[in-house]
């Protein structure tokens, strides 16, 4: 799928502005993450050209770090925290509980597209162990009963946004 | 505001700010203050929409001009978060709610009592304790790295000039260059990153390179899962971290530094970038900073979600837009370092203790700690302990004190099993260690380190070798892939892991385990490899027994292996209401409502947990 007009405005853009950088790929990489959501192929085919960076040494910088994608995610990431102290609190449970209802595994997203299932490594919630962060929003100290309902709430601002929308 | 560009015009601003700095806390100007604490885990806790509810109550009531509303850093006392100060009376609120706000303001503010219901309960005595101090939690914790965090806005560059930022930079720019080093030598300050290297020594080395372009680099990738110190410092006093790194520049003889901070931490980047933008429109970052000859910048760089960047040499690689593959070593950073360049990396909590000793003298840093590690430690204290969150205590203070003096035990009168420290790389102490004090060396003798700084407590119901299987899938999945040691050798020892928990283990897999271990250990590249069976090799020598329970009676003593386990229905509890077989995905409870208890068929019940959270009366078992 070749890239939409104003993407490739928006990515060459994001080039310029670290082009004074000595070593400048990180940063974009993750400024074009942030943007999109995730770093198609024809992206880092850009970015080859206007950094005179070879598309190999990009995609494996790209597929090194976890933090960047090369598919779309979700509208709704659940990211379910499986540092230590959320473990030692049964997140373990908490994501099986996850993957049951959605059919889904962590990484993937379900086919409508709403929702995506993350494995985190310590959000620094730990206080609030274990803990679940849904975008934004992070809720504390989750049982394996409260899953259902996350899912629920994500649905509902879905469904209220889609009025809204109307 | 002005530029401050001179030593006088640092100590004119830091009396102005100091007096407004002391008109909040003490009401000199005769207006009270409220602090509402704006860490991570309070901010989630809705903290943001407390500190608006205070300002409109407070504005409704005409009240908004007699007291101020103000956000701090992280109080540490995470579990009993959100809180609420208030000056000058020093009254402590925790587990403060958005619906509480009218209450406080109607009862404290206006009435001039206190709220009762709102204040924290020592679990021991039962006594209602209004002021931080007094509170067990705090009584026997220093703050030096964490100097600031929760005093002051770590928005505003006036208070934390108030609070005194920036007096040891002046002073040290009035100093030699050796001389500062010799300050940081004499001071015995150890890295926090996790290996604890002389600090001194390493910034000598790189003052000792010749070289016309040098570095600073502060390591804020803060990978271990459960620890999160360093984010609380730069969310609660980014300059404390600038100074630190400002000094080591112009200690070593760089005019550049770079922060590498994970991207999953979102408000301390943020409030890093508020830092050093301030710090610019001041002149205190860029060129002839206060007068001198001394230019120093700051950059920023995100991290991408991987553990192995914050080993040095990786990180260095991943600034430099390449993958986080560590460098072999030598040649050490202070030689060849970033863009090949002489470079000191420090860790955040290094660096935050560096402007205290330089402005409060070596002794004051000295008089804390043991013979060979001083000052003090930020721990991040989770798992099952009363009190969740960040101490900084010093160096010495043991194992005991920390879980049951200053984390309050462990909750629901269990069992201690152990405590792990040092993260993935790191090992556990047992109930035969609570008196051992804490420090570098102590730590490494019995067979764990002190890492950066987690601290996990975990009780009877954590089967040791599920935490040993859970930090291995960590480790293969942060492995980077250079060296097969590494790569492989985890890998192995996973799957062997994985066979015990799964009840198909052997003997002899023990034995397996342990040359893997020192496979792994001997042939890796980086500290990441070489630390990477520690967990393994310390489980195995203080908790065989649960090894051997998994391979030979096919049991897990804590119940967490799902294979090894049996849900049961205790018929004296059963109170045959059938909620358990209606949740039952499988089918596989029976039972008649009302008349005869339930029976769980074990082969085919799939060990989900379901009928174990639905059951009202607790009559599911497990064994
Ligand atoms: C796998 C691995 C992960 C590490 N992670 C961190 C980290 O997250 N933060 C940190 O400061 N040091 C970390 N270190 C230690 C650094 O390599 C380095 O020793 C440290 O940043 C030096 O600073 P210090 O002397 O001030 O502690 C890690 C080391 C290894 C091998
Ligand atoms: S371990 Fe889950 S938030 Fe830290």
């Amino acid at each position: 799928m070749a890239l939409q007009e104003h993407a490739i405005k928006e990515i060459k853009e994001i080039v310029d502005q670290y082009k004074n950088e000595p070593t400048p790929l990180m940063m974009i990489l993750s400024a074009v993450q942030t943007k999109f959501g995730y770093i198609p192929m024809e992206a880092q085919e850009l970015i080859s050209e206007e950094t005179g960076l070879s598309v190999a040494e990009i995609y494996g910088v790209v597929t090194f770090y976890s933090f960047f994608s090369l598919k779309p995610k979700g509208k709704y990431i659940i990211g379910v925290c499986l540092g230590t102290a959320c473990y030692v609190k049964n997140s373990q449970q908490v994501i099986d509980k996850f993957q049951t209802l959605l059919g889904i595994k962590p990484g993937e997203t379900t086919p409508d597209g709403m929702f995506t299932i993350d494995a985190l490594r310590c959000i620094g919630a730990c206080a609030l162990a274990p803990a679940v962060r849904v975008n934004d929003k992070v809720y504390p100290q989750v049982r394996v009963e409260d899953v259902e309902k996350i899912i629920d709430d994500c649905e509902r601002m879905e469904a209220a946004k889609n009025e809204k929308g109307n | 505001m002005k530029k401050v560009t001179n030593p006088e015009m640092l100590m004119v601003a830091n009396a102005t700010f100091k007096k407004r700095l002391d008109a909040k806390f003490f009401s000199t100007n005769g207006k009270r203050a409220i602090v509402i604490c704006g860490g991570t885990g309070c901010l989630s806790s809705d903290s943001v929409a407390i500190k608006e509810r205070f300002e409109k109550v407070l504005k409704d009531r005409n009240l908004d001009g007699l007291i101020s509303v103000n956000m701090v850093g992280c109080f540490g006392f995470c579990s009993q978060g959100p809180f609420v100060k208030v000056y000058p009376e020093d009254t402590l609120y925790r587990k403060v709610k958005v619906s509480d706000v009218e209450t406080i303001v109607e009862e404290d503010f206006i009435n001039h009592g206190i709220v009762d219901n709102l204040l924290y309960v020592d679990p021991q005595t039962h006594q209602k304790i209004t002021k931080m101090d007094d509170i067990n939690f705090y009584k026997k914790q220093k703050r030096i790295a964490l100097y600031g965090c929760s005093v002051i806005d770590p928005e505003n560059i006036e208070e934390a000039i108030g609070y005194g930022a920036f007096q040891a930079l002046n002073r040290a720019l009035h100093m030699d260059r050796q001389e500062v080093i010799n300050e940081i030598l004499e001071s015995g300050l150890r890295g926090r990153g996790g290996g604890g290297f002389p600090t001194g020594r390493k910034w000598q080395f790189a003052y000792n390179q010749e070289s016309d372009e040098k570095y600073v680099v502060c390591n804020g990738d803060e990978g271990d899962p459960g620890a999160f110190m360093d984010r609380s410092i730069l969310e609660g006093n980014p300059l404390s971290v600038i100074e630190g790194m400002m000094i080591a520049g112009y200690a070593i003889g760089a005019k550049q530094g770079y922060f590498y901070v994970r991207a999953e931490y979102p408000i301390a980047v943020n409030r890093l970038n508020i830092a050093i933008k301030q710090a610019k429109e001041l002149g205190l970052l860029g060129d002839n900073i206060l007068g001198t000859d001394f230019s120093f910048d700051v950059h920023l760089r995100l991290g991408a979600g991987a553990f192995v960047c914050g080993e040095e040499t990786a990180l260095l690689n991943s600034i430099e837009g390449q993958r986080g593959m560590p460098r072999p070593r030598p040649p050490f950073p202070a030689v060849k370092g970033l863009w090949g360049k002489p470079t000191i990396v420090n860790n955040v909590e290094t660096l935050a203790c560096v402007p205290y000793i330089i402005r409060e003298g070596v002794k004051e840093f000295t008089k804390y700690g043991t013979e060979k590690s001083k000052g003090t430690k930020v721990f991040a204290l989770g798992g099952k302990v009363n009190n969740v969150g960040l101490v900084e205590i010093p160096m010495g203070t043991t194992v005991r004190e920390l879980i049951y003096d200053i984390a309050g035990g462990i909750p629901n009168g269990k069992k201690f099993k152990a405590l792990q420290t040092g993260g993935p790389s790191g090992g556990c102490l047992t109930e035969e260690h609570l008196d051992t004090p804490i420090d570098f060396d102590n730590l490494v003798a019995l067979g764990s380190m002190m890492g950066s700084g987690g601290a996990i407590v975990m009780d009877e119901d954590n089967c040791m070798v599920d935490v040993a299987k859970f930090y291995m899938e960590f480790i293969c999945d942060e492995s980077c892939g250079k060296c097969t040691p590494c790569r492989i050798g985890t890998k192995r020892i996973l799957e062997i892991l994985t066979k015990i928990t799964n009840g198909e283990g052997e003997l002899s897999d023990l034995d397996r385990l342990e040359e893997l271990a020192d496979v792994t250990k001997n042939g890796s590249l980086c500290a990441l490899g070489q630390t990477a069976a520690n967990p393994i090799t310390s489980t195995m020598n203080r908790f065989r027994d649960e090894y051997v329970a998994h391979i030979v009676d096919k049991t897990c003593p804590a119940h967490v292996c799902k294979n090894l386990i049996q849900y049961y229905v205790d018929e004296t509890m059963c109170k045959k209401c059938s909620k358990c077989a209606r949740n039952c995905p499988v089918n596989c409870i029976t039972g008649v409502p009302g008349k005869e208890p339930y029976k769980i068929n074990s082969s085919v019940c799939v060990r989900c947990g379901t009928c174990l959270s639905a059951c009202p009366f607790h009559a599911i078992k497990k064994k």
